[in-house]
């Protein structure tokens, strides 16, 4: 990091900021808050006063649906809670080994990579909800004994094998940002080709790809309600439901906020953990 | 210099923003509907969405028995039946009710149109629709119904050797693992009236809840009487009714949907009650639904 002393990059900003205003902050930061309110104020307007505007509000925006529906929805959405745990805990094994798999050098070793890129080609091509249709109704049909049929369950599989797929890409990026001097660094010391992978690689690796690991799970726990398609009754399913029993669609507005509410702390923790990696990084520089 | 630009134009677009819209908003309220006669109900007098013709809109698959006419104009694929054939319940009664109304059968067009759009807010593609849409509250607060054309009970199918085949009252049902499809009463009745043990599991379509069934996801599946006998015995399968029962609230009354104060209802709901009265409704049921009798009872 290759700062000039004295001169701090939120100074730099600053001084800039007032070259245009050319006053001090306190002006800006009132005329900000002005305009924020005229602009937000036209929006709501225009929207209240749209010919469609009643009947909109009826139908989305009825606060007597949430109340007759809110409670159900939420009892289902545990069902998407309880899905994405799993999965996501089933995926971050997985899709390291699969991206592993594909680190492996050498000529002896070229069907496992191989194996490795066509699956991630494969499962990040075919759309999601066609695999959850597929594995769902499908591999039930087959009636094989001691195969489960439940659709929970293979809508959790059709789940992990589409976000391994983006995964096993993440933690690939990530081994293959390490420099390579580090695995001739570790294996000089005396390791083996795996205790390199095992002990330097994988971990530099992987603390360094955690933020868009984070942001597949945040895809991921809202795909989750893909898994309605061959069955199960979750949030947003329990909200489709509602919506033709009441002819209403404020219900889907009760599902998306909880998936609202809980993938928002997620993206802050990512935030978070991206701030705590920056300071670490460059702790004692500068 | 750009700030004094700006600022004013900030204020032009509050004023737009206020006096766009409230002009044209609300101004349908003119006059209450108009009693029917048969002076007012003419194809020159009612307001149709394209003067002179009366648009019907109905999904795609649109299924037997309520329309048998086979694959034709967009209603194409296996489950298909082109509603422009005049073949079955549902084709039948809507010809009957334009009849009423003074159409003839070419100014008569028909309208894809997926049940959830059917009563999505906005203006309509349709004049009226019809897809064995029941009539409930608080479903009436969105869209208006005609007077019932059918009351329909609803059904429990599953396979010919399944432990729930003999089931002879409702109770029996409570330990099966029950399915229906997505925005159906069924759903709704499987829920109220049977209140399995297990959760009961939804699907987009009758195909996919068919398949389900097959598969042994589900032991039962609850789909109204008519879909029920049409699923079991028409389709070649290993299925059979349990039985059929009143569904929550009685039987369901299906109604033609339309438009939230269309001026179309009060000379719909006066054809459909002259279908009634001379016997012509009961006649089309007769002839297309007539097989559906016999199916034990359950209570």
């Amino acid at each position: 990091m290759a700062l000039r002393p004295g001169r701090r990059p939120d100074a730099a900003v600053a001084s800039r900021s007032s070259r245009i205003l050319g006053r001090g902050a306190g002006r800006s930061a009132a005329i900000a808050l002005a305009s924020t309110v005229v602009v937000f104020t036209a929006i709501t307007l225009i929207v209240v006063n749209s010919p469609g505007w009643p009947e909109f509000k009826a139908s989305f925006l009825n606060w007597d649906e949430v109340k007759v529906w809110f409670p159900d929805i939420a009892r289902h959405f545990w069902v998407n809670v309880k899905l994405f745990m799993v999965c996501e805990a089933v995926i971050l094994v997985f899709a390291l080994g699969i991206a592993i798999l594909r680190s492996l050098p050498g000529p002896v070793l070229f069907p496992f990579r191989l194996m490795a890129i066509v699956y991630t080609d494969l499962f990040r091509g075919v759309p999601t909800i066609l695999v959850v249709v597929m594995l769902g109704l499908g591999v039930p049909s087959l009636q094989l004994s001691g195969v489960p049929t439940s659709e929970l369950f293979w809508g959790g599989v059709a789940l992990i094998l589409v976000y391994s797929a983006y995964v096993a890409e993440v933690y690939r990026a990530g081994i293959e940002s390490v420099h390579p001097s580090q695995e001739a660094a570790a294996r000089s010391l005396g390791l083996s080709r795996l205790q390199a992978l095992r002990f330097v690689i994988v971990p530099q690796a992987v603390r360094r790809v955690i933020p868009p690991l984070l942001n597949d799970f945040i895809g991921l726990q809202k795909d989750t309600a893909l898994v309605a398609i061959i069955g199960p009754v979750e949030a947003f399913r329990q909200a489709d439901i509602a919506q033709a029993a009441d002819f209403n669609f404020t219900p889907y507005l009760c599902a998306a906020a909880l998936f609202v509410l809980i993938t928002i702390p997620l993206a802050r923790f990512t935030d978070w953990l991206v701030a705590r990696d920056r300071r670490r990084q460059f702790a004692g520089q500068g | 210099m750009r700030r004094m630009v700006i600022a004013p134009l900030l204020v032009a677009l509050l004023a737009v923003a206020s006096a766009c819209g409230s002009s044209t908003a609300n101004d349908s309220s003119a006059g209450s509907a108009p009693s029917a006669s048969a002076a007012t109900c003419t194809p020159e007098k009612l307001q149709t969405l394209s003067p002179g013709k009366l648009t019907i809109g109905t999904s795609n698959p649109a299924f037997s028995p309520y329309f048998t006419g086979g694959p034709g104009h967009e209603w194409k694929g296996q489950f298909n039946n082109d509603p422009y054939a005049d073949k079955g319940f549902e084709n039948t009664v809507a010809y009957g009710v334009a009849e009423k109304l003074g159409y003839t059968p070419d100014q008569v067009t028909w309208q894809v149109t997926p049940f959830g759009k059917s009563f999505a807010p906005g203006p309509k593609d349709f004049d009226l629709y019809l897809a064995q849409v029941t009539d409930k509250s608080p479903r009436d607060q969105r869209v208006d119904f005609s007077v019932p054309y059918y009351q329909a009970n609803q059904a429990i199918v599953v396979k010919k050797d399944s432990q729930y085949a003999h089931a002879t009252s409702l109770a029996d049902l409570k330990g099966a693992t029950l399915g229906a499809e997505v925005s159906t009463t069924s759903y709704q009745a499987i829920q109220d009236v049977i209140q399995p043990d297990n959760e009961a599991k939804v699907y987009n379509s009758t195909s996919q809840a068919t398949q389900a069934l097959e598969n042994g996801q589900i032991d039962g599946l609850a789909v109204d009487f008519p879909t029920a006998y049409y699923i079991a015995y028409v389709e070649p399968g290993g299925l059979a009714i349990a039985g059929q029962f009143s569904g929550a609230g009685g039987e369901d009354q299906w109604g033609l949907v339309m438009e939230k104060g269309s001026p179309l209802k009060t000379c719909v709901d006066r054809a459909l009650n002259e279908m009634k009265s001379s016997g012509e409704l009961a006649e089309l049921e007769q002839k297309w639904l007539s097989d559906l009798a016999d199916a034990p009872t359950l209570q």
